[in-house]
């Protein structure tokens, strides 16, 4: 297993860092203020392609594979995470349902204008009763001629607002429990597809999560994303899929915060030294770079499997969960670290260790990964 | 349109630089395309994406300034040349590139060439118009908007706040000033294209040079950073002590009255 990211990936992730850095991070703070992100940037991240990130080769985009995939979420990572999140939403569980299932037909018609960001991804699974247990949906779909209707209420779908291409489950056979859901995909134009009422959250600003009204709302049957009743399955296989994406992201976070706190702590005096010669902070910042280390090693070690093809349920459940549960701690040591000044909204660290926090809860809870990782171990030792 | 643009790789005037033994130390530095330069770039992405043509970067230096050649095959440039004298050019000046430039430019024919104003690490806003001197054609500094019309060129130049606009007939020279576009960031897909687009190498012989031919007419004594800047001095006691003493001091100490 060769971790070295190669020359071109490298390249590639420098450019990345640079756009970040420079425009990202100079908006960061209108971003929280405003809950929005100016439009310019928006239109320079597709131009640069950073919403293609998923998309294959054959259709025009980069073909990096999972491992050049989390070099450049890394640094999609290392700013404001609203802006994070609607690049890892939509190049991740938004748009991966239809490269790894759809059909030709539904690629082609799809996948260009995702990739280009003409066109904006999301996921709908989420429903007020079918949470952490996805299987207990109540949205319907009905089978009518050429269509389905779609009848039903999703909510904290992140990028609703802006997203134009839904994968949305529903249950098509209300009999067979999880083997009776199906995924489609949605676009916002069809007939019965409402956008509801935007949550306000605790952080992630800029991201917006939002409910979504599917009321008579026709979808044709070739839209049928994978086969009717595999749904769940396609869910499960889309958040499995995405979680090393997630932990990249959340690796590039806690790197940033790693710069800002060394930074800091090498400036800020107090008794007459710079506080990272005081014994505590020391050892505060050595703890972080080293939970830091190991994220990134297993970031790259699961990367690195999808990208030969392996099966990684238990192992990417397990990187979801560390990574999430790492950028948590790192969040909180920063703050630590800065004093108040990582109390202060002036100052980026508090946004941070806010936005850490759904980490721990979206794309499958903490828990839930504990669940999936304890079942395969229980595979692996029966 | 045949269009050129002259790219120099320089060290980045926002991180640290660290002087050693009379030199930039290369070391920890990090390197850049001159950011006048990138203006050049994009004027001649946006010059040829509405006239068409090509655009063909040249720089000269060393094998690390492919990277930047890269870059601006990645912001969309066609073809590039490197000029590579590392193991032919020990000193070099203003005189040494423009004589490279001018031997490079002898058998091309161009209708636009497009240089940075200035580099932010020499500074000497001499190449383009030396250049252009060199070449025999005319030569506009400082250019904040660029428009081609046939073999004419209507041009905006920047003059000390105030705009001069000028028409002049192609192929010219112009140096791009701040304000004149804003450069694109490389597209990732455009990065992964660039890859398979033409580097070419070329040495002094390549180029009918020898050393002796391009050897520097000036001489540098002494490389040597700014001072550091001094604490600020604060004044006490009643305003009227504090204030002779200020006036002492801006004329004895600061010799500003």
């Amino acid at each position: 297993m060769n971790f070295n990211l190669s020359d071109d990936i490298q390249f590639l992730k420098e450019n990345v860092r640079d756009f970040v850095q420079t425009e990202v991070e100079a908006v960061a703070h209108r971003i929280e203020k405003e809950n929005q992100i100016p439009e310019r940037i928006i239109e320079m991240s597709k131009d640069m392609g950073l919403f293609g990130l998923s998309i294959p080769k054959q259709y025009g985009w980069l073909g990096i594979g999972m491992i050049g995939k989390c070099a450049l979420y890394e640094e999609v990572g290392a700013t404001h995470n609203g802006y994070t999140t609607l690049i890892g939403a939509h190049t991740g569980i938004g748009s991966v349902g239809i490269v790894e299932l759809g059909t030709s037909e539904q690629k082609e018609k799809y996948l260009p204008d995702l990739a280009s960001g003409k066109k904006i991804g999301a996921f709908a699974l989420t429903e007020p009763s079918a949470g952490s247990n996805a299987s207990n949906l109540k949205t319907t779909a009905v089978k009518k001629g050429n269509h389905y209707v779609l009848n039903g209420t999703k909510h904290y779908i992140t990028n609703a607002t802006e997203a134009d291409i839904f994968t949305v489950m529903a249950v098509t056979n209300p009999h067979k429990g999880a083997k009776g859901i199906t995924s489609f995909i949605v676009e916002k134009d069809f007939p019965g597809f409402h956008v509801g009422a935007v949550e306000r959250k605790m952080g992630l600003r800029g991201s917006h999560s939002a409910e979504i009204i599917l009321e008579d709302c026709e979808v044709p049957v070739e839209n049928v994303l994978g086969e009717e009743g595999q749904g769940y399955v396609n869910a499960l296989k889309i958040l499995a899929n995405g979680r090393a994406g997630l932990a990249a992201r959340n690796l590039g976070s806690c790197q940033k915060l790693l710069d800002l706190s060394m930074q800091y702590a090498q400036e800020r005096e107090q008794f007459q030294v710079p506080i990272i010669e005081h014994q505590a902070v020391g050892h505060m910042i050595s703890e972080m770079a080293v939970e830091i280390e190991a994220l990134r090693s297993f970031t790259y070690r699961v990367a690195c499997m999808v990208d030969e093809g392996k099966r990684v349920i238990k192992e990417a459940a397990m990187l979801k969960l560390y990574g999430s549960e790492v950028y948590n701690r790192v969040a909180d040591k920063a703050v630590q670290i800065h004093g108040g000044m990582g109390y202060i909204s002036d100052y980026p660290i508090e946004r941070f260790y806010r936005d850490a926090r759904i980490t721990r809860i979206y794309e499958g809870t903490s828990g839930i990964q504990k669940n999936i990782i304890t079942g395969q171990l229980k595979k692996e030792y029966s | 349109m045949n269009i050129y643009v002259l790219m120099k790789r320089t060290f980045d005037t926002e991180e640290k630089i660290v002087i050693e033994d009379g030199r930039i130390d290369e070391e920890g530095a990090e390197f850049i395309i001159n950011p006048y330069d990138e203006y050049a770039i994009e004027e001649a992405i946006q010059l040829r994406d509405e006239h068409g043509g090509e655009i063909t970067v040249v720089t000269i230096g060393g094998e690390d300034a492919e990277k930047q050649l890269r870059t601006a095959l990645a912001m969309g440039a066609d073809k590039s040349v490197l000029i590579n004298v590392e193991d032919d050019v020990e000193e070099s000046d203003q005189f040494t590139t423009v004589k490279i430039l001018e031997a490079f430019f002898e058998d091309k024919e161009y209708d636009m060439i497009l240089a940075g104003n200035v580099a932010i690490d020499q500074a000497s806003g001499q190449i383009g118009p030396r250049l252009a001197e060199s070449l025999d054609i005319p030569c506009v500094t400082t250019i904040t908007n660029l428009e081609v019309d046939g073999d004419k060129a209507k041009i905006e130049r920047d003059v000390e706040g105030d705009v001069e606009k000028i028409e002049v007939s192609t192929p010219v020279l112009v140096t791009c000033q701040q304000g004149l576009n804003e450069p694109r960031y490389p597209s990732l897909p455009g990065i992964m294209k660039a890859k398979k687009k033409p580097l070419e190498e070329l040495e002094l012989d390549d180029l009918d040079l020898d050393e002796d031919d391009v050897e520097p007419k000036t001489k540098t004594i002494d490389v040597f950073l700014p001072p550091e800047k001094e604490a600020g001095k604060i004044l006490e006691g009643e305003i009227d002590d504090q204030v002779n003493e200020l006036v002492g001091l801006l004329r004895n100490e600061a010799k500003v009255i």
